[in-house]
């Protein structure tokens, strides 16, 4: 790895702990960012002339806020900057800083710089976008290319983000066990959101998108770093891991969806699957379940697969079930439909799915579901109805292909059966 | 003589590794390996899955399982098992076995991502 990948690679790694600290030092994000830079800058031309620091975050917090300070000053009396070789031997004061900021310290300005990013008036894209910029030091660019929008609309999203937030006074006194747990809950909703930003990417934009599910990962895994007993952000790094699993298998080469029941599942990493089964061993032994685990459950048990036919559809069943009651919503039960059709039959499945159509009439997945149900059922005038609706409300055009695929498949066996109708033989074989 | 080689790093820092800087450095250290492995010295490699997905059980009377690594400073690292198992309980029993033929201490228990057996006898 060469110098400059590896000073990368450190103020990336550096970067949440040491913007967290510098926040609850300024109490305000854009003096924050600003001094975290001017300390990369200043890493940048020390660090390959110096050595790395042992502590890059403490060397990064200390350099932010003395710069920051010399900034106020300069303004002030229109007083020299010190010279960099004043600040490039910085081991003792450096030790001392890490002492100070201690583990406690260094979990709660982490999850604070999340918290105040997931902000309950921004729209969901705002707080990505937010939180992306100022927790992964993504660039306004990379961002901008990850939402397919222009770089100075996106400049002008973060920027509007900021400024509500700025308005919004969150408290920087070190958070009580309640107030602490919201935030938690609210940030890992927040990670969720990053991933599916990546994970529902279609083909033409998946590899563009990928990274968001990457950085998701990362966000989760050091979200269970500071909070390591939580079982429920031991269950949303373990979903997180368990889709992202299956990336490379789910479109295919014309950059087409592939359902999970005909992914090759050579594909799916092992390596991200044996953690996320790891993980979700250890959530379940503390016997506090939540949304993430049931979800994540559920990826283990197709992961734990070897194919589609051996997936146990009946505890899958159960757990949307159990999902279903922990966190109701009309997708839940369209998916929970999905297991009933394999653990019980399509006719099973189509009817608990028939009382959601008030609640799923713009739901592109909803009619894909009900249309395969009703295709099955032998119904195939009614299931291309619903495909032709699923193609309608598709948001991305692998989305569409894939229904497309479905209705030429019905076309196909509607042409065979008119020919077997015909024929005479078609009622003796389907209704004995 | 046997020696175990025992890799510490900032696991945060590894985390930050692109796919393609994590790739280069797992070529250029497989070029090492594979001059080892040649001249049969070298045994079983693993790469940690990282600390997030590990336990601990001390071994207390009863012993108690605590998530994550183990964090104490005051003991050393004496030995390791790589044990084959279905699951973490699975593992945890193993723990608890032989930490009942030598109670004190502690075991962390962590998944093993990638793992070479190696030809060292």
């Amino acid at each position: 790895m060469t110098d400059a990948a590896w000073i990368d690679a450190a103020l990336t790694s550096a970067r949440p702990q040491a913007v967290g600290a510098l926040l609850r030092y300024f109490r305000d994000l854009d003096t924050a960012e600003e001094a975290f830079q001017n300390a990369c800058l200043r890493a940048l031309k020390s660090w390959p002339q110096n050595g790395p620091p042992r502590d890059p975050a403490a060397w990064l917090i200390m350099v932010g806020r003395n710069a920051a300070i010399d900034e106020v000053r300069r303004n002030r009396k229109q007083e020299p900057l010190p010279e960099d070789e004043a600040i490039s031997d910085l081991d003792d004061a450096e030790d001392e800083i890490a002492e100070r900021l201690d583990g406690s310290h260094y979990r709660d300005d982490i999850l604070r710089l999340l918290f105040i990013c997931c902000h309950k008036e921004l729209p969901a894209t705002q707080q990505i976008a937010l939180a992306l910029r100022v927790v992964s030091g993504l660039s306004v660019k990379q961002i901008a290319r990850a939402f397919l929008v222009g770089e100075a609309a996106m400049e002008q999203r973060i920027t509007r983000a900021k400024a509500r937030v700025a308005q919004a006074s969150v408290p920087f006194e070190t958070p009580g066990a309640v107030e602490r747990s919201e935030r938690l809950t609210a940030v890992a909703a927040m990670i969720y959101l990053i991933f599916n930003e990546g994970y529902s990417a279609s083909g033409e934009t998946a590899d563009l998108r990928m990274p968001l599910s990457e950085e998701a990962i990362r966000l989760a895994r050091l979200l269970l770093r500071l909070f390591p007993s939580e079982p429920e952000i031991m269950g949303l790094t373990a979903l997180l891991l368990l889709q992202h699993a299956r990336a490379a298998a789910r479109y295919d080469a014309d950059g087409a969806l592939i359902l999970l029941e005909d992914q090759d599942r050579s594909l799916w990493n092992k390596t991200m699957i044996a953690e996320g089964l790891a993980l979700i061993d250890k959530a379940m032994r503390h016997r506090r379940s939540g949304p993430y685990q049931i979800q994540a459950a559920i990826a283990a048990l197709h992961a734990r697969a070897a194919s589609s036919d051996e997936t146990d559809w009946t505890q899958i069943d159960l757990l949307y079930g159990a999902l279903e009651v922990v966190q109701p919503s009309p997708v839940v039960t369209l998916n929970r439909a999905v297991a009933v059709s394999k653990a019980r039959g399509a006719q099973a499945a189509l009817e608990m799915i028939e009382p959601l159509a008030g609640r799923l009439s713009n739901y592109f997945y909803f009619f894909g579901v009900r249309g395969a149900l009703l295709m099955q059922l032998d119904r195939n005038e009614e299931a291309h109805v619903a495909f032709d609706r699923a193609i309608a409300l598709a948001h991305s055009s692998a989305e569409a292909a894939h229904i497309r695929m479905q209705i030429d498949r019905l076309k196909r066996d509607s042409a065979k059966n008119s020919a077997k109708d015909r024929a005479g033989i078609r009622g003796a074989a389907k209704r004995p | 003589m046997l020696y175990a080689l025992l890799c510490y790093h900032d696991e945060d820092f590894v985390g930050s590794w692109s796919k393609e800087q994590d790739a280069t450095v797992m070529a250029k250290l497989a070029v090492v390996q594979e001059k080892l492995a040649k001249q049969g010295r070298l045994g079983p490699v693993a790469r940690l899955l990282p600390t997030t997905a590990a336990a601990t059980l001390r071994k207390d009377d009863p012993p108690l399982v605590i998530d994550g690594p183990y964090a104490e400073t005051k003991e050393q690292l004496l030995g390791f098992y790589i044990v084959d198992c279905e699951n973490l309980d699975a593992a945890l029993e193993v723990a608890r076995d032989l930490g009942a033929a030598n109670p004190g201490g502690s075991y962390e228990i962590r998944p093993v991502g990638v793992f070479r057996p190696g030809a060292v006898s």
